[in-house]
């Protein structure tokens, strides 16, 4: 194992990092909503392809993210308000309808930004890299791993400190309930739905810078976050944290030692928690 | 969408109808029409295999693609690289496809409902990838060109008459299946899992074994395929290839089996007759996939029968 060392763990760190803030947004929208937002990954490829255009055009990183979180949160108030609402209540027409916007989501991607790998600038603060502990490291890397734990942090205080977190919260308990308290339970729902699909959006601008985007990115992306949910449980914030880590972590140690099946390690984690917990690390009936 | 359909009435009129009308295509169609015809008999079977565990069992399977496109892979594998005959390398493909089952079976009788998608979603998945990935043995985005058909099936005809013959074959296989005692088993647990448990049926185990022939079933097509379009790639395994495969037994009617022969055949001329304008075949099969989850997810069959139900009151 002496090939596994800091500067791969770090790799799987910032994966892991990455994989969260996608992830979180996916399993909060399948928490409360309970609808399993298979167009997720669609939704991070085209909030990286938006971050690429705005970076690009304007010089301004921050800029670009911003632009794909909105637009992302907008795609997804769209396809919510547009189309979900047709099919409420009806888990697997939702889920295969959001399959369906996919599909259609990539084909409009591939014809507005074509079939080339592109890659987010980074702005000129966060390129090269730092020396410590005898490694040279790139510290965009790190930047993606402090906005991970970042995003943790916003994310636990958000649900835990806040009226729309404790709102949040007892949806993804008993969303009847509420409702019968006099709250508007549909209004929190949206603003969960927003709030998922900026994440997907900002996680493809900030993927996109080094993990690049190409037309297939999105079904990668989609594949680590089912497989985090599905370990850490749905709508489960900590487990969604520590799926993302096992993931991410065990994708980095499976591209080291077995480069061409990397993708069937990640099988494992699941299958074990599959047999011994159906419902995930953290996931509730 | 398990909704309860009852059984065709009249199965043998189905076997009959696609007899005639299968077996009399070659008399009028063009060798272009007649490789058309035999890409519809080939995803017949594949959304047949997807409908005996969403109709009859009440699983939606997003994964059954990926088993199709294993065994294709095999047979594709075997014959060209390997270089064994192809007879053997159907079988191998089959069993291929049937062990892979196994494996997905093993973790998918574990959950229901929208977990059990999700699953079969990302196992399918991680076949996609590593079919991407592993370039030495799947030359990974090129992918395998075959070798050519046997000489006793080499001819476009001889080819379309084996195929409807296995296809043929196999749905009767498929329709004794689905009517056993296992088959309306599976039908009381899509209606009510507990109650069947508390009679005493071992539940898993139907689940397990009805997911294994099922995959048995798409490997069956996916061994076909190989010998039809004698090249492989990821494309064959990808998440479209199931999603196909389950929009054709949805649009066909989710558990009428002969539906889906009209599904098949719905997609894969609109699929042909698409391309021949635009490159934009996946945004319309999105489209489709959403027109129909909102407007019919009872499938044609299931959408005229409410027309028609609507009319005689």
């Amino acid at each position: 194992m002496a090939s596994l060392n800091l500067v791969q763990l770090l790799n799987g760190l910032t994966l892991a990092a990455l994989l969260f803030i996608v992830a979180s947004g996916f399993t909060l929208i399948f928490g409360l909503l309970r609808i399993v937002n298979l167009a997720h990954g669609a939704l991070y490829l085209f909030g990286g392809y938006i971050g690429y255009s705005v970076t690009l055009g304007t010089g301004n990183f921050v800029l670009g993210l911003v632009a794909s979180m909105l637009f992302v949160a907008l795609l997804g108030l769209l396809v919510d308000q547009g189309l979900l609402r047709f099919v409420r209540g009806f888990v697997l027409r939702e889920v295969l309808l959001t399959l369906g916007v996919a599909f259609v989501l990539n084909d409009v991607a591939l014809l507005i930004w074509g079939g080339d790998t592109f890659s987010v600038q980074i702005p000129a603060a966060l390129r090269g890299g730092v020396r410590f502990a005898g490694i040279f490291y790139p510290t965009y890397r790190l930047f993606v791993l402090a906005l991970g734990i970042a995003v943790f942090v916003a994310l636990w205080l958000l649900l835990n400190r806040t009226r729309l977190g404790a709102l949040i919260r007892a949806g993804v308990d008993d969303a009847e309930m509420v409702e019968a308290m006099g709250i508007n339970i549909r209004r929190v729902f949206l603003a969960t739905s927003m709030l998922g699909a900026s994440l997907a959006g900002l996680g493809g601008t900030i993927g996109g810078a080094f993990l690049t985007l190409y037309p297939t990115a999105d079904s990668e992306i989609l594949v680590f976050s089912l497989a985090i949910v599905i370990i850490g449980g749905s709508g489960s914030l900590v487990g969604a944290a520590v799926g993302a880590l096992l993931v991410g972590l065990l994708n980095t140690i499976g591209q080291v030692m077995f480069p061409e099946l990397a993708y069937f390690v990640i099988f494992g984690p699941m299958a074990a928690i599959l047999a011994f917990r159906p419902l995930g690390l953290f996931g509730r009936a | 969408m398990s909704k309860p359909v009852p059984i065709t009435q009249r199965p043998e009129l189905g076997f009959v109808l696609i007899l005639v009308i299968f077996g009399a295509l070659p008399l009028v169609l063009s060798s272009y029409q007649m490789s058309i015809a035999n890409e519809i008999l080939i995803f017949s079977l594949l959304a047949m295999s997807i409908d005996v565990l969403a109709g009859y069992a009440g699983r939606t399977s997003l994964g059954h693609g990926a088993l199709f496109g294993i065994s294709t892979y095999v047979v594709t594998y075997w014959t060209s690289v390997y270089g064994g005959s192809a007879w053997l390398g159907c079988l191998l493909g089959v069993l291929a496809a049937t062990f892979a089952a196994t494996m997905f079976a093993a973790f998918a009788v574990r959950v229901s409902g929208v977990y059990f998608l999700l699953l079969t979603l990302a196992l399918g998945m991680i076949v996609w990838g590593v079919c991407l990935r592993w370039t030495s043995v799947t030359g990974g985005e090129n992918g395998i060109r075959g070798v050519g058909r046997p000489e006793l099936i080499a001819g476009p005809t001889a080819f379309y008459y084996a195929t409807l013959a296995v296809v043929l074959l196999m749905t009767f296989l498929i329709w004794r299946f689905v009517r056993s005692p296992f088959g309306l088993t599976l039908r009381g647990i899509r209606d009510s899992e507990s109650r069947m448990r508390s009679l005493g049926y071992g539940t898993s185990v139907h689940m397990f074994v009805a997911f294994v022939v099922t995959g048995c079933f798409a490997g069956v097509a996916g061994a076909l395929y190989a010998l039809f379009n004698n090249f492989v790639s990821p494309s064959t395994v990808q998440l479209s290839q199931s999603v196909e495969g389950l929009l054709m037994a949805i649009i066909g009617g989710i558990g009428t089996l002969f539906g889906s022969f009209i599904g098949a055949a719905a997609i894969i001329l609109l699929e042909n007759f698409v391309s021949a304008y635009t490159a934009r075949w996946q945004m319309v099969l999105g489209f489709m996939f959403i027109g129909t989850m909102i407007f019919a997810p009872q499938g044609i069959l299931g959408a005229l029968r409410w027309l028609v139900t609507r009319r005689q009151r």
